[in-house]
């Protein structure tokens, strides 16, 4: 049991983020392009920072104090928007104008665009050093705010994150939590086949990071670890989220080809056929035991 | 026609034996303490060059608000996105090779795509480099930031011009590239000379034909115009440090005076001044035009004034490029 956050909170949550892994359905098949699997499996992590984690005002996003969070594999941001839609930054019709010309929701994420997603992202590993350095510079000045760094696991690819993570271990960032979406996949297949990535942990862990592993789908367990981050003062702490990819539709989930594509963006890909839409909004697991349980 | 007094040269600036000789990366490091006495907004960013970037001058000052990357340039640039989105105005500090050589990208998108106001000091820029050799002489380091929207570019002319860039870039709201030699160089302009954004200034008045030069090459344009005016031939020099945004009046109107313009810059010729000057007078203005400047080809090593004779930058080189411009001058419209 958490200390942290109640029983009926967690539900309230895995409901939330049920509703808005239907909305990311919609705008993915409204748009017609655009990535399923990693905003899926992300869906309830993205939940609960925005709902129980972050400190943030949705109607001020601006706000000097607020919690940053950094996403580096900005091919996700149908979860970002997603979930900032349902938490009040911007009306959930704005949704449907992802990747659209003239849209704020643009295809990566842009900050000059969108207020509230604190910086652009797309070509993987730079979100890290970033949020470093936005952790560095608000502890020059005192502040209290934390941040955050939503990170894929196969970014880890790139030389850039890892010298980010030498240089938040050195200067001991223990403001900054870096989470990491293990959902073992990426464009070209399994991460362990394009580029082993294993053993991560001993790898943060020899970087001089503090490192926790949750199951990425338990809301619970991911605040839990955001909560015990705080409490490491000597370094900077890493949660090892392992998620499903496509998470909430059976049909998606695990298959990297649903990594860069959208539901419905058939003919000729049988994953990826023309009327799946709707089934797959059908299908997205409700609270009938799949969404926590299936993993107790 | 002689050297323009507003200018504010220095009084004995054709005397190169008098001249004080320094580097314009001396300017950096003595505009980065000033800059930080302004502003307490301002932090240094190093990757293991400290002493040669003169970054290190800031750093003795205020060791706080100095920050260490290691060898690491691509972390660099994002570790200052971030804190320049946080409201700091970092200074990332390199050779030009490294940065904005390897850490392009990063200096597109989190830097320049994101709209965050990082200063990027490239140093050891040109041939000048000397004994390093090629893989240390950065010759394209202007074409890559000048193509990347809302950087601003500039290239000093002397160590008290690199003094007052720096100072202006931390002022600038915006991104900008600020490029640095290793090599002494004759410091010729004064504390009085002007300097702003977006601005060049005629040292030099001329009807013949124009040179339009910047960084340390400046000086040797205007001993070329000194050698060509004992042949009769008076040239215009024009010092445009800030290669973006262009001065299109200063030189639109040295173009129209002269119908000839000869471009000078310790870079390839493609993609910096020389490009930047074509695509102004290409549109507005055409005259015929020499690129003084890398050939399309890597430096290598030696001393530095063999190295700028050897790749065609030096004096006798831009007085050929003046001669053969003159003689594809057309009539006057």
């Amino acid at each position: 049991m958490s200390h942290y956050i109640h029983d009926e909170k967690v539900k309230e949550l895995e409901v939330k983020a049920n509703e808005i892994r239907k909305s990311l359905i919609e705008m993915l098949i409204a748009a017609g392009s655009g990535h399923t699997a990693g905003p899926l499996g992300m869906a309830d992590i993205f939940t609960a920072l925005y709902f129980h984690v972050l400190k943030h005002d949705p109607k001020n996003p601006e706000w000097s104090e607020r919690d940053r969070l950094f996403l580096s594999n900005g091919h996700i941001c149908p979860i970002r928007y997603a979930t900032m839609a349902h938490a009040g930054y911007f009306p959930i019709e704005e949704l449907k104008t992802l990747r659209k010309f003239g849209t704020r929701l643009q295809g990566h994420p842009e900050r000059e665009k969108l207020p509230g997603v604190e910086s652009t992202s797309g070509p993987l590993g730079s979100g890290l050093g970033q949020a470093a350095g936005v952790a560095y510079g608000a502890r020059m000045d005192g502040k209290k705010f934390r941040v955050y760094c939503a990170m894929s696991d196969a970014e880890h690819d790139a030389g850039n994150i890892w010298e980010s993570v030498m240089f938040a271990a050195a200067n001991k960032l223990s403001n900054l939590t870096g989470i990491i979406d293990r959902n073992n996949i990426q464009i070209n297949g399994i991460t362990e086949n394009v580029m082993p990535l294993e053993s991560l942990r001993a790898k943060y862990e020899a970087f001089n990071w503090h490192v926790l592993e949750v199951d990425g789908h338990n809301i619970e367990q991911f605040v839990d670890a955001c909560e015990e981050a705080h409490a490491i003062y000597e370094k900077p702490t890493v949660i090892i989220a392992h998620t499903i990819p496509g998470k909430g539709i059976e049909e998606i989930e695990f298959d990297y080809r649903w990594h860069g594509i959208p539901p419905g963006s058939g003919p000729t890909d049988i994953f990826a056929a023309k009327d799946q839409g709707a089934a797959f909004l059908a299908e997205l697991r409700t609270l009938g035991g799949k969404i926590q349980s299936e993993h107790e | 026609m002689s050297i323009n007094l507003q200018a504010k040269l220095v009084a004995n600036v054709t005397d190169t034996t008098a001249l004080e000789m320094k580097p314009t990366r001396d300017g950096y490091g003595t505009g980065l303490v000033k800059a930080g006495e302004k502003d307490p907004r301002v932090v240094v960013l190093c990757a293991d060059l400290a002493e040669s970037t003169r970054s290190q001058w800031f750093r003795d000052k205020f060791p706080e608000r100095y920050i260490e990357l290691g060898v690491a340039e691509q972390n660099m640039a994002t570790v200052a996105s971030g804190l320049a989105n946080y409201g700091k105005i970092p200074f990332i500090s390199s050779y030009a090779a490294f940065s904005p050589g390897r850490n392009n990208e990063q200096i597109r998108t989190t830097i320049a795509l994101n709209n965050i106001p990082v200063k990027i000091a490239g140093a050891h820029a040109g041939v000048s480099v000397g004994p390093d050799g090629a893989t240390h002489q950065a010759l394209e380091d202007v074409a890559l930031m000048s193509v990347i929207p809302r950087m601003t570019v500039l290239v000093p002319c002397d160590a008290i011009e690199a003094e007052k860039a720096t100072i202006a870039a931390a002022e600038h709201p915006g991104p900008v590239y600020l490029r640095f030699g290793r090599e002494k160089s004759p410091v010729f302009t004064t504390a009085e000379t002007p300097f702003a954004i977006g601005k060049a200034v005629l040292l030099r008045e001329g009807k013949d034909a124009a040179i339009v030069a910047c960084g340390m090459l400046v000086y040797r344009a205007l001993m070329a115009a000194e050698e060509l005016a004992k042949e009769g031939i008076e040239v215009a020099v024009v010092n445009s440090p800030s290669v973006k945004p262009l001065d299109a009046d200063a030189i639109l109107k040295v173009a129209r005076e002269t119908g000839a313009v000869v471009t000078v810059e310790e870079h390839q010729v493609h993609g910096g001044l020389g490009g930047a000057v074509a695509e102004l007078l290409a549109r507005a203005y055409p005259v015929p035009m020499e690129f003084v400047g890398a050939q399309d080809r890597f430096g290598e090593s030696g001393e530095p004034d063999e190295l700028i004779e050897v790749f065609g930058m030096g004096t006798p080189a831009i007085i050929a490029a003046v001669h053969l411009v003159m003689t594809r001058k057309v009539a006057p419209r």
